[in-house]
C-alpha cells in the first residue's frame, strides 16, 4: 500500500464542485431559512428581526391547520392504498414472473412529469367530457365532478397519484421480496399452505424490515405534494386542496411573505423529521424477523 | 416456487386456479396503467369540436393531427381557433428546446462533478472522510421547498432570475443522490487497477479519467439517464424562476397552457398533443433503456 499520509488535498480538488454546489444551494440557504423564519421579509427590504413572532402566528392561523389537515388527509388515503396495490402488484409479479416487460410497464408512469400525470388525468375525470364519467354512466351513476368539489377533490388527487407510484413503490417491495429465501416457499408449499396463507404467515413478517423503509420513503414524498394541486385545482375547491406545500409556495411567491412561509418551511420540516422518526420506531425497522 | 413434484392433486388444482385469478388481476392493473397514455393519444389525434359527441369513443374523434399543428405554432391563429384551440399563439418547439437544453446541461454538470465527489468519498483516503459524506446525505432530508426561498433570493440578487442559468444553477453541481449512487458503485472497485495505474505513474486525475471512469461506465449511464429525466419532470424550480417566455421549460409551459381556457372550455386535443410532446423523449429513452432503469431502482432503492 503507498498510503502516502493522506491525500486530502486531492480530495479537496475532487470535492470541489460538488462541495461548492452543496454550501451554496443546500447548505447555505438551508441555514438562511431558518433565520428568516425569524424575519419579516417581504423581498423588498432587508429581513428585520421579529423573533418567533412567525410561529405565534401560524398557530393561530386557520388556513394553516386547514392546509395540515388537508396534507393528513391526502397522506393518508395515498399511502394506504398505494402502500396496499403496490404489495398486491409485488406479490403478484414474486409469484407470477419475472418478466421484464411486465415490471418495466408498472414503472412507466413513475418517470412521466407529475406535471403530464395530473393533466392527463385531469382530462380522463373532466365532469363533462372525461372516459371515466362516461364510463360511469353506462353504469347509471351520475357524472362526478372529480376535481371541483370539496368532498371529492383530495381522494381524487391522491389516487392519481397512487397510479403515478404504484409501480415503483411494487418493485421496491418486490426487491425485497426477492431477498426472501426460496426455501422458505418451498417448505410452506410442501406443507400445503394456500397463498393466502402463506402471504399471511411468511411473506409479511420477513418483509416487514423493507415495507418500513419504502413507508418512511413514500410518506416523505407523500407529504411534499405540490405539482398536482398546481395545475389542477390551485388549492380549491375553497380550501378543500390547499396543502402545506402549496400554502407555503402562495405565502412566499404570491403574497411575498417570505419570513412566515420560511417558518412554514420549518414547520414542515419538523414535522417531516417527527413522522419519520415515529415510523422507524413503530415499524422497528432496524431489526429483520429472518433468522 | 411451485414445486409440482410434492404435491397432491387437490392442493396442485386449487393453486392453478389462484394462478389464474392472479394473472387476472396482474392484467387487469397492467391495462389501468398503460391506458392513460393511450387516451392521451386518443384525445390528441381528435378534434375538439367532436370530442362532446364522441365522449365513451375509443377511438380519436375526426382523426386530425390538427392539435398537434397547433400546439407547435404551424397551424395559422384562424385555423387554430376553428379547432377550439386558444387565440394565442403557442409555440411548444421553443419550450422543447428549453427542456432539452437545460437538461441536458444540468445533467453533464451534475453527473461529472458528482463523480469527481465520489470518487473523493470512495476511492481517496483522508481525515474526516465519512463525517463530510454523512453531511452530503443529511441534504437527502430536506425538502427541496426548504431551500428554494433562499435560492430564489440569491437568483434574484444574482440577476438571473428568468434565464438558463437560474434553471441550471441548483442542480449543476450534485444532488446527494448522484453522490450516493456513485459512490456505492466506486466503492467496489479493485484497489489493484488503481495501484498499478499509480506505480505506472498516473497521477489521480488520470486515474480517474482514464481507468475509473470507464470502469464506472454502466452506472454513470444510468446516472445520466435518470438524471435527464429528473430535470426534464422537474416543475417547481422552473416554476419560481424561469416563468419568461424564452426560457419556459415545457412542464411550467404545460401548466400555463392549462390555465387558459379560451371560448369557454379548455383545448383538450391540444393540451393533450402538448402533454404526449413532454412525455414523449422520456418514454422513447424508457423503451431503450427499460431494463437498465427497472435495474437501478430495485438498486439505489433498498441499498
Amino acid at each position: 500500500m503507498i498510503a502516502r499520509r493522506g491525500e486530502g488535498r486531492v480530495a479537496l480538488l475532487f470535492l470541489l464542485p460538488a462541495g461548492f454546489g452543496f454550501v451554496l444551494f443546500y447548505a447555505w440557504p438551508a441555514l438562511q431559512t431558518f433565520y428568516l423564519s425569524f424575519t419579516d421579509y417581504s423581498l423588498l427590504a432587508t429581513p428585520n428581526w421579529v423573533g418567533a413572532r412567525n410561529y405565534a402566528e401560524a398557530m393561530s392561523d386557520r388556513k394553516f391547520w386547514n392546509a395540515l389537515l388537508v396534507t393528513g388527509e391526502y397522506v393518508l388515503i395515498n399511502i394506504s392504498v398505494q402502500t396496499a396495490v403496490a404489495l398486491l402488484i409485488a406479490v403478484l409479479m414474486h409469484r407470477l414472473t419475472k418478466s421484464s416487460v411486465v415490471r418495466g410497464a408498472l414503472l412507466l408512469p413513475y418517470l412521466i412529469a407529475n406535471v403530464v400525470v395530473a393533466l392527463v388525468w385531469y382530462t380522463m375525470l373532466d365532469a363533462q367530457l372525461g372516459i371515466v364519467n362516461a364510463a360511469l354512466t353506462w353504469f347509471g351513476i351520475d357524472p362526478v365532478a372529480f376535481f371541483g368539489e370539496t368532498s371529492t377533490a383530495i381522494p381524487t388527487i391522491a389516487l392519481v397519484n397512487v397510479w403515478r407510484h404504484m409501480g415503483y413503490t411494487a418493485l421496491l417491495i418486490f426487491a425485497g421480496l426477492q431477498a426472501i429465501p426460496k426455501s422458505v416457499y418451498e417448505a410452506a408449499a410442501i406443507d400445503g399452505a394456500s397463498e393466502i396463507r402463506v402471504f399471511r404467515t411468511v411473506t409479511m413478517p420477513l418483509l416487514r424490515p423493507v415495507l418500513a423503509m419504502v413507508l418512511v420513503l413514500t410518506v416523505i414524498g407523500s407529504f411534499q405534494i405540490f405539482d398536482t394541486v398546481a395545475v389542477t385545482t390551485k388549492g380549491g375547491p375553497v380550501d378543500a386542496t390547499r396543502v402545506i406545500y402549496f400554502y407555503i409556495y402562495e405565502k412566499a411567491f404570491q403574497q411575498f411573505d417570505f419570513g412566515y412561509a420560511a417558518a412554514l418551511c420549518v414547520v414542515l420540516f419538523l414535522i417531516l423529521v417527527g413522522v419519520a422518526l415515529a415510523q422507524l420506531r413503530l415499524l422497528r425497522a432496524g431489526s429483520s424477523d429472518l433468522d | 416456487m411451485t414445486l409440482a413434484r410434492s404435491g397432491e392433486p387437490p392442493w396442485w388444482q386449487r393453486v392453478r386456479w389462484q394462478r389464474a385469478a392472479g394473472w387476472v388481476v396482474l392484467g387487469l392493473l397492467v391495462l389501468i396503467t398503460l391506458f392513460p397514455f393511450y387516451w392521451m393519444l386518443r384525445i390528441s389525434l381528435s378534434d375538439n369540436r367532436a370530442l362532446a359527441a364522441n365522449a365513451g369513443s375509443m377511438l380519436p374523434a375526426d382523426l386530425t393531427l390538427g392539435a398537434f399543428e397547433r400546439v407547435l405554432g404551424l397551424s395559422s391563429l384562424s385555423e387554430a381557433r376553428a379547432q377550439g384551440g386558444s387565440g394565442a399563439s403557442i409555440d411548444f418547439w421553443r419550450y422543447l428546446v428549453n427542456s432539452v437544453v437545460t437538461s441536458a446541461v444540468i445533467t453533464a454538470g451534475q453527473v461529472l462533478f458528482s463523480a469527481m465527489a465520489a470518487y473523493a468519498f470512495a476511492r481517496l483516503r483522508w481525515r474526516g472522510r465519512e463525517a463530510v459524506f454523512f453531511v452530503f446525505l443529511t441534504a437527502l432530508m430536506i425538502p427541496p421547498i426548504f431551500t428554494a426561498l433562499p435560492n430564489f433570493v440569491l437568483m434574484r440578487d444574482l440577476n438571473l432570475l428568468n434565464t438558463y442559468a437560474a434553471i441550471i444553477l441548483p442542480f449543476f453541481f450534485m444532488t446527494p443522490f448522484a453522490v450516493f449512487f456513485l459512490r456505492q458503485f466506486m466503492l467496489g472497485i479493485s484497489r489493484e487497477v488503481e495501484e498499478a495505474a499509480r506505480i505506472d505513474g498516473a497521477g489521480h486525475l488520470r486515474t480517474f479519467f482514464r481507468i475509473i471512469l470507464p470502469m464506472s461506465r454502466a452506472p454513470l449511464m444510468t446516472l445520466t439517464l435518470l438524471a435527464y429525466i429528473t430535470a426534464w419532470n422537474e416543475y417547481f424550480w422552473p416554476l419560481l424562476v424561469g416563468q419568461g417566455e424564452n426560457v419556459r421549460v415545457l412542464t411550467v409551459a404545460l401548466g400555463v397552457f392549462r390555465s387558459q381556457t379560451p371560448q369557454g372550455s379548455p383545448d383538450w386535443a391540444g393540451l393533450m398533443a402538448a402533454t404526449l410532446l413532454a412525455a414523449l423523449p422520456v418514454i422513447a429513452l424508457f423503451v431503450a433503456f427499460g431494463r437498465r432503469i427497472v435495474d437501478s431502482i430495485q438498486f439505489s432503492g433498498i441499498k
